[in-house]
């Protein structure tokens, strides 16, 4: 085994720290507010920085970061996962805005376009995903099909040169700030479930699309219901084959679970509860004495190292050609519960003080542990829950039989 | 970045395994346990004739110079076997204590031997009452005309009647800590049998009032302690690879097990408890092997890897005997019996696990890294 980066993989993690370093204002570590990384878009507290944020997505735009795995030809740098994960590490480590392991667009349906779209799909779409001007939501959850995405209800029928769409999703996360969606809907009711489904592409303004907001658990507006009620789509949003949904719904969510991941945010999460423990004291003593702190800081230490060693493993087989079942799912459960157990040491550790929101000046590192403690419940939750992945471990990447 | 083994290591793995299969079957292990010779030299003698023994030592000594790395290829290999011979402390301990120590003449005299396969060494590093570390050693030993005079007590001294050597340390008046290498067959040595759960063999090693020449002194002072964290650091990862060959083997059989076993008319493995059990193991593994490749990976380079030996052994010795356990729950009530080989890997898991330091050890060692 080797794990030293290759000289050109070197030399991109370098300048991409240094550009990170210098284009992020210097204080913009503090403002993100998502534990222990940015999901999709961080809520942001002023205009000022959304037009920072904006700025800085141009930039790394103009560098050809935010497609670097696409190949050239398609506005991509033709770089490797390695490099695709190096990207998303120091990404999400600066806690900067908009990279692509935030990006739906560019992380999921610009790579599902360029594998399953026609050449036509792709004119039409990626330039715009490529150059950060289109947002997206993953229309998948609805009321009754959760885990079992093979029971989506919304049915699409075609009529003319258009579908028209009928049904709800649900979950949305940040639809009511999106451009399109990719969608899966149910095309052929008369077929066995997983057999009858096919992806869309749908524009957040056709008519007969209706959101209702869902307040998650901090109160942040991050949810939505979405009704479609006769919405009619041009036939040419349909990609990779009508009823071919299933077929390619398992690479989509291979892309998910491997480019949402934003490792890097756990190091700095990590990093910050660290520097709070070694210059605070807790009963009249220094808080890194404290042999129950010690253990329990080691031992997130080593889990966040394990989620590296992961996601490397999981990139290199990906440059190899090789089909990382069991590793991006051993990465989705081995993150996400680090998410929530990070959390739930960093309360621990912090005692009552833990509990403080942001509206209190006793709140301990900008009031993250408390926000982390709520939020991090989504984590095993969303993209496949930690027990799906665990049937895909098992039966996929085990052999073990499905009954 | 290649997280693979490299080509050499693939076929010196395959060739491990295959040997081992074929020499070193359960039956072997069980027929050990019972036998009076200490380990079973047919074994031990076919292991030399493989050039195992020399493995990681250099090629002035007899040895193929491979690396850490190399080393933990074959000690994986060995742990899905449980193999019942001393060479983790022959080649391993005393190995690497003797080839990072500057006792030249000691060096012509006793690697090319361990090489060869004709000398089984073992190490006494714990005393009663400490379990790791080098802060409370009481062993004593006494500068005289040419030498030392050691006196103390040893334990958990594995292989020890079979041991023509043994890595020590005492306490020298006014140097600090000092390591020899002690003959077995020195006037003032006796040893006790300590039974332990692995079948280890293990004894209490007495030391009273023991010659030893300064020829065979290793080290002396901050040299003494830095050899033995070096020892320390190349053993933990050398655990490590133990655990992980036997817990990969552990999760191998469990699945074939809940594939083959039919209850409620299905295989068991089609349950889902069943298969996040095994999810779960499969998890565990394949994180214990990239943190015990990036320690080994690390030592081999030379590089600093005081934290991630610490991560890999830590995290290691914690799901191994995990591991372990999930597997009975798999097999169920055979796995209990004596006649069944789980229980071969959850002795050899526990006993791995407190080897040169127990997860609480290294966790802490972790937190003085983290700057705590």
């Amino acid at each position: 085994m080797d794990f030293k980066f290759n000289a050109k993989e070197q030399a991109f993690y370098e300048e991409l720290d240094e550009f990170l370093t210098s284009e992020l204002p210097a204080d913009w570590g503090n403002k993100p507010v998502r534990w222990p990384h940015d999901y999709a878009e961080s809520p942001m507290k002023s205009e000022e920085d959304y037009e920072v944020a904006k700025s800085f997505i141009k930039k790394v735009v103009d560098k050809g970061w935010f497609t670097i795995s696409w190949p050239k030809e398609y506005g991509g740098q033709g770089y490797t996962n390695i490099e695709q994960a190096i990207y998303d590490e120091r990404m999400s480590y600066h806690r900067a805005p908009g990279g692509s392991s935030g990006s739906i667009a560019a992380g999921i349906v610009g790579p599902m376009l360029l594998r399953i779209g026609t050449l036509e799909q792709q004119k039409q779409w990626i330039p715009k995903i490529a150059n950060a001007e289109m947002t997206m939501w993953l229309g998948y959850s609805e009321p009754n099909a959760g885990s079992d995405l093979g029971a989506v209800r919304t049915s699409a029928v075609e009529d003319g040169d258009h579908y028209v769409l009928n049904g709800q999703k649900c979950w949305s996360s940040g639809a009511h700030k999106a451009d399109y969606s990719w969608m899966i809907v149910r095309t052929d009711p008369e077929a066995r479930k997983h057999q009858g489904v096919s992806f869309f592409i749908v524009d957040n303004k056709a008519p007969g699309i209706t959101m209702k907001p869902v307040y998650n658990i901090l109160g942040d507006h991050s949810f939505n219901e979405v009704f479609m009620d006769d919405v009619r789509i041009p036939k040419e949003n349909l990609i990779g084959g009508k009823n071919k949904g299933f077929y390619h719904l398992m690479k989509a969510l291979d892309f998910e679970r491997i480019t949402l991941v934003g490792i890097g945010g756990f190091k700095r999460m990590f990093e910050e509860l660290l520097d709070y423990v070694k210059s605070h004291d807790r009963n009249g003593e220094p808080m890194a004495k404290i042999p129950s702190v010690r253990a329990k800081l080691a031992e997130i230490a080593t889990k966040i190292e394990v989620g590296y060693l992961l996601l490397w493993r999981t990139a290199e087989m990906l440059d190899r050609d090789q089909d990382p079942n069991v590793e991006s799912s051993a990465l989705k459960v081995v993150s996400t519960e680090l998410a929530r157990d990070m959390a739930e040491v960093a309360m621990e550790i912090l005692g009552p003080y833990g509990q403080l929101t942001e509206e209190s000046e006793w709140s301990p590192i900008r009031a993250m542990v408390s926000r982390g403690f709520l939020e991090s419940i989504s984590a095993t939750i969303g993209a496949g829950t930690s027990e799906i992945q665990r049937n895909i471990i098992a039966q996929r990447g085990l052999g073990l039989p499905r009954v | 970045m290649n997280l693979d083994f490299n080509t050499e290591q693939k076929i010196l793995s395959a060739s491990a395994k295959d040997f081992l299969t074929k020499n070193c079957a359960s039956h072997v292990v069980r027929e050990a346990r019972e036998s009076a010779e200490v380990y079973p030299a047919a074994l031990w003698k076919s292991m030399a004739d493989m050039g195992w023994m020399g493995i990681a030592i250099s090629e002035r000594y007899g040895g193929t110079e491979g690396s850490v790395q190399d080393l933990t290829v074959l000690i994986e290999a060995m742990g899905a076997a449980c193999v019942p011979v001393p060479f983790f402390t022959t080649v391993v301990v005393c190995g690497t204590a003797l080839q990072l120590s500057s006792a030249d003449k000691l060096k012509e005299k006793l690697l090319p031997a361990i090489a060869a396969g004709e000398l089984v060494s073992s190490y006494a590093l714990i005393e009663p009452g400490n379990t790791y570390g080098l802060n409370n050693i009481q062993t004593t030993a006494a500068a005289v005309e040419g030498g030392y005079t050691l006196s103390g007590t040893k334990l958990f001294v594995e292989y020890a009647q079979g041991a023509d050597y043994f890595l020590t340390v005492a306490n020298v008046e006014g140097a600090g800590l000092a390591v020899f290498m002690v003959d077995a067959k020195s006037s003032g040595i006796s040893l006790k049998s300590m039974p332990t759960l692995d079948y280890s063999k293990q004894c209490e090693l007495i030391l009273d009032h023991v010659s030893v020449s300064n020829d065979y002194l290793l080290a002396i002072g901050d040299e003494a302690q830095s050899l033995l964290n070096a020892v320390e650091q190349v053993s933990a990862v050398a655990k490590c690879a133990e655990i992980l060959g036997a817990i990969q083997l552990v999760l191998d059989i469990s699945v074939t097990y809940a594939k083959d076993r039919t209850q409620f008319n299905q295989p068991i493995g089609g349950f889902q408890s069943i298969q996040h059990h095994c999810a779960n193991m499969a998890v565990d593994v394949d994180s214990s092997r990239y943190l015990t490749g990036m320690a080994a990976w690390k030592v081999s380079q030379g590089l600093t890897a005081t934290k991630e030996v610490s991560m890999a052994k830590s995290f290691a010795s914690k799901v191994g005997v995990r591991i372990c356990k999930l597997g009975h729950q798999i097999h169920g009530a055979i796995s209990f019996c004596d006649e069944h080989d789980m229980h071969l890997f959850l002795r050899k898991s526990q006993a791995a696990s407190m080897a040169f330091g127990d997860p609480e050890y290294h966790a802490e060692k972790v937190a003085q890294e983290l700057g705590l």
